[in-house]
Formats: C-alpha cells, sequence, structure tokens
C-alpha cells in the first residue's frame, strides 16, 4: 500500500553523521592504547590496536558510502546537500589520519624515543580530545534542525566549537614543542627514523586539524 | 420495485467497499504521527479515530456529499430518465474503486476524492452529454483542489514559524513548551469546534446562532485546553534521555498537543472523504425510492452514519496495519513538527467540508508537511513524490473518467 505521507520524507542524513562522527572518534581514541604499546615496543599488542583502527575505519567508509547513496539531489533539506557532504568529508579524514599514521609506525616498527615518549602520549591524547569535541558538537545537529539553525541552540554550538579551537591551537602548541624536543635528540637518532618521527608528528597532528575543519564546517551551516 | 432493491444493494455494497477502503488507507494520515512519536498506542489510536471519523462524517460530512451527489451532475437533464443517474453513479464508484485499486498496486499517490469526481464528470459529460455537467461547480471543486494544499501549507508554515520563536529557539524551550503548548491546544480545538459549528451542523438539524456559537466553541475548547494543561503539568524531564535529545522532554509536550489535532484530523477527514463512498450512494438511493430526481432531496442521516461506520470498519480492520508501518516512517515528523501539520490541514479541510468543497485530505496534509519544511522544519522532504503526485493530479482525472465511462455503458446495457 503506497502511503504518499509516508513516502514523502527522504532518508534523514542527521543521525547517520552523527553516528559516523561517532564511529570516526572511536577509531581516533584507539591512538592512546596504540601509541602505549609502540613506546613499550609490545609490537604484538600494537597489531591488534592496529586491526581494531582498520575495523573502526572501514565501518566509517561503508557509513559514508550510504549517506553519500541516501543523499539524491532531489532530496528537499533545510540546508545545502553539499555542505552536509563537505562535513560528512572531513569527519572520514579523522579516522583516515588515524589508519594512515598508525600503519606508518607499525609498518616501520617505529622506535619512539624515551625522552619524548611522555611528551609525545600528552600530543596524541590531546588530539584525540580534538576529535571528541568534534563529536560533541556534531551530535547537535538535530537539535540544530529542530530549531531551524537559529536560538539559543546556535549560541551552544558556538561554544562548543570555539572550545574544539581552543583545544586545536593547543596541539599545534605542542606540536612545535614536540619537533622541537626531537630536533634536541635528532643526532642520536637513526636518520632515517628521525625523518619518519617528524612525519608522524605531522600526521598526528592532522587527526585536530581535521577536527578543527568538522567545526569549520558546522559553522558554515550555522550561517544558512 | 426488485430493480431499486437491486440498485440500492448494489450502491450501497460499492459505497460501503469505498468507505472501507478510505478508513484502511487515510486513517493513518491523522493517527501515524500520534503513535509514531508514542504519544498513543495503536489500540487508542484506532478508537480515537473510530470516534472522531464517525463525528465528521455525520456531524460534518452533509454539504460535501451534497455536493458530491446532485452538486456535479445537472439533474434537470435526466428527469425524463432517472435510471441514467443510478447506473452512472454506480459507474462512478465502481470506477474510483478500480482505479485506487490500480493506483495502490502501483504505489501512486492517487485521491480517492480526485478519482470519484473525475470518474462523475467523465460519466455525466460522455455517457450523457457535456450539459450534463455542472461546470462552474467543477470549476470551483477543481481551483479548491490547489488551493487547499497551499493553503495548509502556508498555515502549516505560519504555526511551525510561531513554534520555533515561542519555544524551540528559547533559552529554556521546555518551560515555555509548557506555557505555551495549552494556548495551541485552545486554538486547535476552538478552530475546529467553531468551523463545525458553524458550517457542519444543519445537516443534523441543529442550528445556533452566530454569538452561541462562538460561546460554546469557547466553552469546548477552553475544557480540551484545562484538561491539556493539567496532564502537562505531569510532565518531568527525563534526564538520562534529555543527554542525547535535548528535546526529549518538549516533544512529549508537544505529544499530548498532537493527540488533539490528531483527533481534529481524523475527525476533518471524516468530514471531507465520507462524501467520496456516500455521495453516490445517496443519489442511488433517493432517485431508486422516489423514482424521480429531486434536486431538493434531503440527505438523510443513514446515509451518512452507513458512511461513517464503512470507514470506522475500514480503520478498525486493516487500518491498524498502515498506521504501524507508516507512524515507522514518518519519525521525521515529531510532535512539534506533526502537530503543526495536522493542525493546518485539519483546518482547511473543515473549512472545505464546510463550504461543500470535496478536496483530497491527503494531498492538503502533503502541502501542510511541506509548509513545515519551508520553514525549515523538516530534515529531508523526496520531492520526487511530489513531482509523482502533481503527475497524478493530471493522470487520475481522466483515467476515473475513462473507467466510469466503460462501466456506464455496461450498466446502461445490462441492468433492469
Amino acid at each position: 500500500m503506497a502511503n504518499v505521507l509516508a513516502n514523502i520524507f527522504g532518508s534523514s542524513p542527521v543521525r547517520p553523521l552523527e553516528k559516523h562522527i561517532g564511529i570516526a572518534f572511536s577509531c581516533a581514541k584507539q591512538l592512546n592504547a596504540f601509541f602505549a604499546a609502540a613506546i613499550k615496543g609490545d609490537w604484538e599488542k600494537a597489531t591488534a590496536v592496529r586491526g581494531e583502527i582498520e575495523r573502526l575505519e572501514h565501518k566509517a567508509d561503508d557509513l559514508k558510502k550510504e549517506i553519500r547513496l541516501g543523499l539524491p539531489k532531489s532530496l528537499f533539506m533545510p540546508v545545502p546537500r553539499e555542505d552536509l557532504l563537505e562535513l560528512l568529508l572531513v569527519q572520514d579524514k579523522i579516522a583516515n589520519r588515524t589508519r594512515d599514521v598508525s600503519g606508518i609506525v607499525l609498518g616501520r616498527r617505529l622506535p619512539i624515543p624515551a625522552e619524548i615518549a611522555d611528551q609525545f602520549l600528552e600530543f596524541v591524547d590531546r588530539n584525540v580530545d580534538a576529535a571528541k569535541q568534534a563529536r560533541k558538537s556534531v551530535r547537535e545537529l538535530d537539535e540544530l534542525f529542530t530549531t531551524g539553525f537559529r536560538g539559543a541552540e546556535v549560541a551552544l554550538v558556538t561554544a562548543l566549537i570555539d572550545k574544539l579551537d581552543e583545544i586545536e591551537t593547543d596541539t599545534d602548541d605542542k606540536q612545535a614543542a614536540l619537533r622541537g624536543a626531537v630536533y634536541a635528540i635528532e643526532d642520536t637518532l637513526n636518520p632515517v627514523d628521525a625523518v619518519f618521527m617528524y612525519q608522524v608528528i605531522e600526521l598526528t597532528g592532522e587527526i585536530a586539524d581535521m577536527a578543527e575543519r568538522v567545526g569549520r564546517r558546522l559553522e558554515l551551516l550555522l550561517s544558512h | 420495485m426488485e430493480a431499486q432493491v437491486v440498485y440500492i444493494g448494489l450502491a450501497a455494497l460499492f459505497g460501503i467497499f469505498m468507505a472501507w477502503g478510505i478508513g484502511a488507507n487515510d486513517v493513518a494520515n491523522a493517527m501515524a504521527t500520534s503513535v509514531g512519536s508514542k504519544a498513543l498506542t495503536i489500540k487508542q489510536a484506532i478508537v480515537v479515530a473510530a470516534v472522531f471519523e464517525f463525528l465528521g462524517a455525520v456531524l460534518a460530512g452533509g454539504a460535501v456529499t451534497d455536493t458530491v451527489r446532485k452538486g456535479i451532475v445537472d439533474s434537470d437533464l435526466l428527469a425524463g430518465s432517472p435510471e441514467l443517474l443510478v447506473y452512472g453513479m454506480l459507474a462512478a464508484l465502481l470506477a474510483a474503486g478500480t482505479w485506487l485499486f490500480i493506483a495502490s498496486k502501483n504505489g501512486w499517490p492517487v485521491s480517492t476524492t480526485h478519482s470519484i469526481v473525475g470518474a462523475i464528470v467523465g460519466f455525466a459529460a460522455v455517457g450523457i452529454g457535456v450539459d450534463a455537467v455542472q461546470w462552474g461547480m467543477v470549476g470551483e471543486i477543481v481551483l479548491s483542489w490547489v488551493v487547499s494544499p497551499l493553503t495548509a501549507g502556508f498555515l502549516a508554515y505560519l504555526i511551525y514559524q510561531s513554534v520555533q520563536r515561542l519555544i524551540l529557539r528559547q533559552e529554556d524551550p521546555l518551560a515555555k513548551a509548557k506555557r505555551y503548548v495549552p494556548v495551541y491546544i485552545f486554538l486547535a480545538a476552538f478552530t475546529i469546534t467553531l468551523v463545525t459549528i458553524l458550517k457542519g451542523l444543519k445537516h443534523v438539524g441543529l442550528t445556533i446562532s452566530l454569538r452561541d456559537s462562538y460561546i460554546l466553541a469557547i466553552a469546548i475548547a477552553a475544557g480540551i485546553a484545562v484538561i491539556g494543561a493539567l496532564i502537562i503539568r505531569r510532565i518531568q524531564p527525563d534526564k538520562k534521555a534529555e543527554k542525547n535529545a535535548h528535546f526529549y522532554t518538549v516533544e512529549r509536550v508537544f505529544g499530548i498537543l498532537m493527540i488533539v489535532t490528531a483527533c481534529g484530523m481524523a475527525f476533518a477527514h471524516g468530514s471531507n472523504d465520507v462524501a467520496n463512498a456516500i455521495g453516490p450512494l445517496a443519489a442511488v438511493v433517493s432517485v431508486a425510492q422516489t423514482g424521480v430526481i429531486t434536486a431538493k432531496s434531503t440527505l438523510p442521516i443513514w446515509v451518512l452514519a452507513l458512511g461513517g461506520a464503512g470507514i470506522v470498519i475500514g480503520l478498525a480492520t486493516f487500518g491498524r496495519h498502515v498506521i504501524a508501518t507508516v507512524g515507522k516512517k514518518i519519525t521525521q515528523l515529531t510532535p512539534s513538527r506533526g502537530f503543526a501539520a495536522e493542525l493546518a490541514a485539519a483546518t482547511t479541510i473543515v473549512i472545505a467540508s464546510g463550504t461543500g468543497m470535496p478536496v483530497s485530505t491527503t494531498h492538503t496534509l502533503v502541502g501542510a508537511v511541506l509548509g513545515v519544511g519551508i520553514a525549515r522544519g523538516i530534515e529531508a522532504i523526496d520531492l520526487r513524490v511530489v513531482a509523482r503526485i502533481f503527475v497524478s493530479w493530471v493522470v487520475t482525472i481522466p483515467a476515473g473518467a475513462f473507467l466510469a465511462i466503460v462501466f456506464f455503458s455496461i450498466f446502461k446495457a445490462i441492468l433492469p
């Protein structure tokens, strides 16, 4: 039986988007355990954690494809379809970077110098914080839709995004300090390892960058 | 004598079948939002729908039924051969029923109202003669098909905008909801009651003065609003649920309002759609009984009650399944949005019923939903379905007309 009322509604992307950022954050969160194991030299544990990272990253990819397929041009939404797709894209990059960085570290069995171990773990944790704040912000999407992107809810989300910017700036500072620390002990390291050390720091820092871009995309939605 | 029984029997059979179908399919439009958001259980929804659809049909369905039974076909022309009207109405009923069956098998969003009107115009214009149709009235009816979704859309837009400004966008939406929702309840009950009293009660034999109408409507609405306010007062915030969805409790408050608008929608639907089944039947009955076509014949109330009963049986048997299915798919229509759409649609439909215009209740509701969508209240609307609705507008009238002509010819040949 065709009911007109039921068919009028297209599949809403809001809940799937909120689910997707949840998966992306779960993925990024694994980095804490991953790097803890890598620093100890427990590569078996690290491999197991990386397996979990890959599984979550695939799950995020599958959901991303599903959302894209469910957003045909014929859908009439309060915000442009392109903006939602862009948001989805940067959300997904959080998971991608996580996979990339863990892949390099695991592939090379990259030794992380004991001198910078604690500082490095703090840096990773702060990036994960940024991903968490991004998730918190995106989870307000359905409330934003309810209020038509106006009113008290906007103030709430703007505050969340401001906090996200703060965390990202903090990671930038920590990144600079970490690079300095590596530079100080550079000569004691295997030259190839040293280069990859810098690369790993940069890739990890990109997780917070992607989280910050999620905040930017949300701001764009608010401006409509 | 025997022919008379055959005609009335056939007309009643087809008419009840149409009413059954109308009840089964369309009840979901009124009740699915309440069931989907758990404001009502399915059992409660069926009971509510049964009561209000029946009331709507009997108390307010008279004007539209009159239009369908004698407003479209010019009965003077048929004075010499009244049996043509009987064949025609039977053919129209069968044609509309067939077209709806075909459409639902294919998933097309066609309207019962468009089908029956198209069928009647078809048999009259082609089967009898172009002059047999009162084209002025037909023109008005077609105009109402365009105006009703637009009006409902506009009203829904305004109502939802007010909800957003007064409640949803505020700092403490729950407090604002508890304050303003009783006012919305009052307005909803007042509007529908007033329009019904002013326009619809003639056929029940009640005439009330204008001043008394307003007073009665205000009194009834105030009573309902007070009951609503008392129920709302007892709703407490659910801290756990609010963590994931800030508006969880606010929506529960709106749920109470949505029950009221669902009643209104069921009432409105009964008032307008009962005519699709009963209008032709009433025409057949009056001709078969008197042997003449009298333009002045009054509509017997048992005919309306029969239509109402058919609708109730339909919604009680098959309607449960449709409500459950539809309720799952329209989760986007949360109570704050659903009530705006239903109130706008119900008001528009009841006004149409009062003025005797047979409109498509489904398409009016869709217009209302689109109105909420334009107020940025709906997450995603599938415009392809909207396009299909427009196409169905164009196709249904010729299709219904064609089928009616075919059946009319058959009946003319084989019936006594």
